[in-house]
């Protein structure tokens, strides 16, 4: 027994003796409102994940010559025109804020040993940092990089995707090459063993981890001597910056293509478009949800107050006669449907983060964790999907005429 | 205590007037025993309904202790059958999810003035009626005759000086009915309560002090 007996006390013995009929109109609101926040929480999850890999990726700026065609970030250098190697310098004379990490390249498809790979130049970094123009203008790379660092989050790199993240190179001799794992496997080589490139020897440095990008079929070799090789002179078919979230976002792509107007520029979001892409859909899909579930949970609620205000006519006359006023009557069905909206509104949330908690991993190989706020949302759309929908049965309730009631003993 | 004065109640029934109380005259002395007969739909229960401030009426006066009680605002009305009027009915109105004890309690959760502790005296008023044992029963688990005297519990609530009773008896068998009966006398005799009772029943006339009958919404002795 209650130690106080209270206007609240009525209210729950009134749910317990009745509990049987509660539950289907709890159950719309707690499985709607389960629907709602398992797809939240996976959404939000997930959300945060693409937040995390651009961060990461200090999303990634690809500059490419005008002609380029882009269909896909990694292989979009390959076999592309090519546009002055003096472009590099360019862009770090112009001291751009964001900007980090410049890398050139170049890419043509070759055979070797009648196998077709990618053969890709590149700029080692420490020649790069070491570069003149890089002293003259006064700027280590390693001050570009401590600039950035302070606006977007590079330290925290354990959860890389390392399928996303390109190599750096830091050193890398004339005749020294990096080998893919596919191009490795195919050709059977292993590091410290020798390839032969157009007709030039050259000694495998490292073979690179897999990928599962078109990284896996490249071979990598200083830029200068692909230039020699393939004869193109000093050109590149891209440039690749390391540049700052935030910097893009201030509009670091328009400065550079004014400094580079016949030049293609992209970013690595892209990759992760799609991800973004079922996100939006998610957010989509569970806003249609919640406008249903607030009309069905309104409506079944709804019915459920309106059966629940019949079947308690002569009670409501009884306490009529007692003492009640409309008022006071309206307040006791409001509460319940309020304390309706706040029961299914809790456990809609708690069965709805345990269901995203478990399925999460398996559909969406997402680790999911529960989010309180979400509570707080529950409450919210809960109490106003009982409160609207019962607002009428209860104010007939109120508005009901002794006088009938009384006669219908 | 009350004072009627042409009392007309008129209900509008499908376009058609149906007078279920027409012109009303008639004075309840305090401590009285009012027994109201007629036949049936001659408008008792609209006229203890009225006396218990639930339905308006359409013209004339009603004075209680002097005060026209359809002046009052509604929740003056809510506090005058809250404390000063007690309702007995036929079907005996208990709710149906709360123990004897609890029913007898609801009116005092509504009275800020009550100086007793509400489940002391609501065990007191059930003890008194002879339901010490059965406080923590629910409705169903009751005798009729034991329902209705929880409801006459539930009307002393907060010690009202008027008890309403319509047709207290109606249900029940006669020695149980002489039971209610004696019990209503009680009320009257010992503690002086006003008691207006509605009864079909011969026997029930017997114990009031003054009978009015009603005809058609007339009152006709
Ligand atoms: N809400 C209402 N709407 C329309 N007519 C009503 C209403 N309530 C009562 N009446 C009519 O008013 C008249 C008086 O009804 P009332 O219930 O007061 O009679 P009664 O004397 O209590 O009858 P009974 O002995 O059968 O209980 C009846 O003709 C009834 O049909
Ligand atoms: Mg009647």
């Amino acid at each position: 027994m209650n130690s106080k007996f209270s206007f609240t006390t009525v209210i729950w013995r009134e749910i317990w003796q009745r509990k049987s009929r509660l539950i289907s109109g709890l159950l719309t609101i707690t499985l709607g409102i389960a629907v709602i926040i398992g797809i939240e929480s996976v959404t939000s999850v997930s959300k945060e994940v693409v937040k995390k890999k651009l961060d990461l990726l200090g999303a990634n700026i690809l500059v490419l010559p005008q002609a380029t065609s882009v269909d896909d970030y990694y292989s979009a250098d390959i076999d592309a025109p090519t546009f002055p190697e003096e472009y590099v310098e360019r862009i770090a004379t112009s001291m751009l804020p964001g900007v980090d990490n410049l890398s050139p390249k170049l890419s043509r498809r070759i055979k070797v040993s009648g196998y077709p790979i990618v053969l890709t130049g590149i700029m080692p970094s420490n020649e790069l940092a070491s570069k003149p123009i890089w002293q003259a203008s006064g700027l280590m790379a390693a001050d570009l990089k401590l600039a950035c660092a302070t606006s977007s989050n590079p330290s925290d790199t354990t959860r890389l995707d390392p399928s996303l993240k390109r190599a750096t190179i830091d050193s890398l001799a004339a005749t020294d090459v990096w080998v893919g794992s596919m191009v490795a496997e195919r050709l059977k080589l292993a590091t410290g063993g020798g390839v032969t490139l157009e007709g030039k020897k050259f000694k495998v440095a490292h073979v690179l981890p897999e990928t599962g990008t078109v990284d896996d079929n490249r071979i990598f070799a200083h830029l200068h001597s692909v230039q020699q090789l393939l004869g193109t002179g000093s050109q590149t078919s891209a440039i690749e910056i390391m540049g700052c979230c935030s910097a893009i976002s201030d509009g670091l792509l328009g400065k550079l293509r004014n400094i580079l107007p016949d030049t293609r520029i992209i970013t690595i979001n892209s990759i992760v478009n799609t991800q973004i892409e079922t996100n939006k859909l998610m957010s989509k899909v569970s806003l249609i949800l919640l406008v249903i579930i607030v009309v069905v949970g309104s409506i079944a609620i709804g019915n459920y107050m309106w059966a629940n205000v019949e079947e308690r006519r002569k009670e409501i006359g009884t306490l009529i006669t007692i003492g009640f006023t409309r008022g006071r009557i309206y307040r006791l069905f409001l509460t319940k449907s309020l304390i309706l909206g706040l029961v299914g509104g809790t456990l809609g949330y708690v069965l709805g983060t345990l269901a995203a908690m478990v399925l999460g991993p398996q559909l969406a190989g997402l680790t999911i964790s529960p989010i309180p706020i979400y509570l707080l949302w529950s409450l919210i759309v809960a109490s106003t999907i009982a409160l609207v929908g019962s607002w009428y049965p209860v104010y007939r309730a109120a508005r009901l005429d002794p006088a009938l009631i009384m006669q219908e003993t | 205590m009350f004072t009627l004065e042409n009392l007309t109640k008129i209900y509008q029934h499908r376009g058609e007037e149906v007078h279920a109380l027409d012109k009303i005259t008639m004075e309840i002395v305090q401590g009285s025993f009012v027994v109201v007969t007629g036949g049936s739909g001659s408008g008792k229960t609209t006229l203890l309904l009225t006396l218990g401030g639930i339905i308006h009426p359409t013209s004339g006066s009603l004075r209680v202790k002097g005060a026209s009680l359809y002046d009052y605002s509604s929740n003056q009305l809510a506090a005058y059958r809250n404390r000063t009027v007690g309702f007995v009915l036929q079907t005996f109105n208990l709710v149906p999810y709360l123990t004897a004890l609890e029913n007898v309690m609801i009116p005092m959760l509504l009275n800020r003035d009550l100086e007793e502790e509400p489940q002391n005296r609501a065990a007191n008023l059930l003890d008194q009626l002879g339901l010490s044992s059965r406080q923590h029963f629910l409705p169903r688990e009751l005798s009729i005759g034991q329902q209705q005297r929880v409801a006459i519990a539930r009307a002393l609530a907060n010690d009202p000086d008027v008890i309403l009773a319509d047709e207290p008896t109606g249900n029940l068998d006669p020695k149980l009915s002489l039971e209610i009966l004696r019990i209503l006398k009680d009320l009257n005799q010992k503690e002086s309560r006003t008691i207006i009772m509605v009864t079909h029943s011969p026997a029930a006339v017997e114990f009031g002090t003054k009978t009015f009958r009603l005809d058609q919404g007339r009152l006709v002795a």
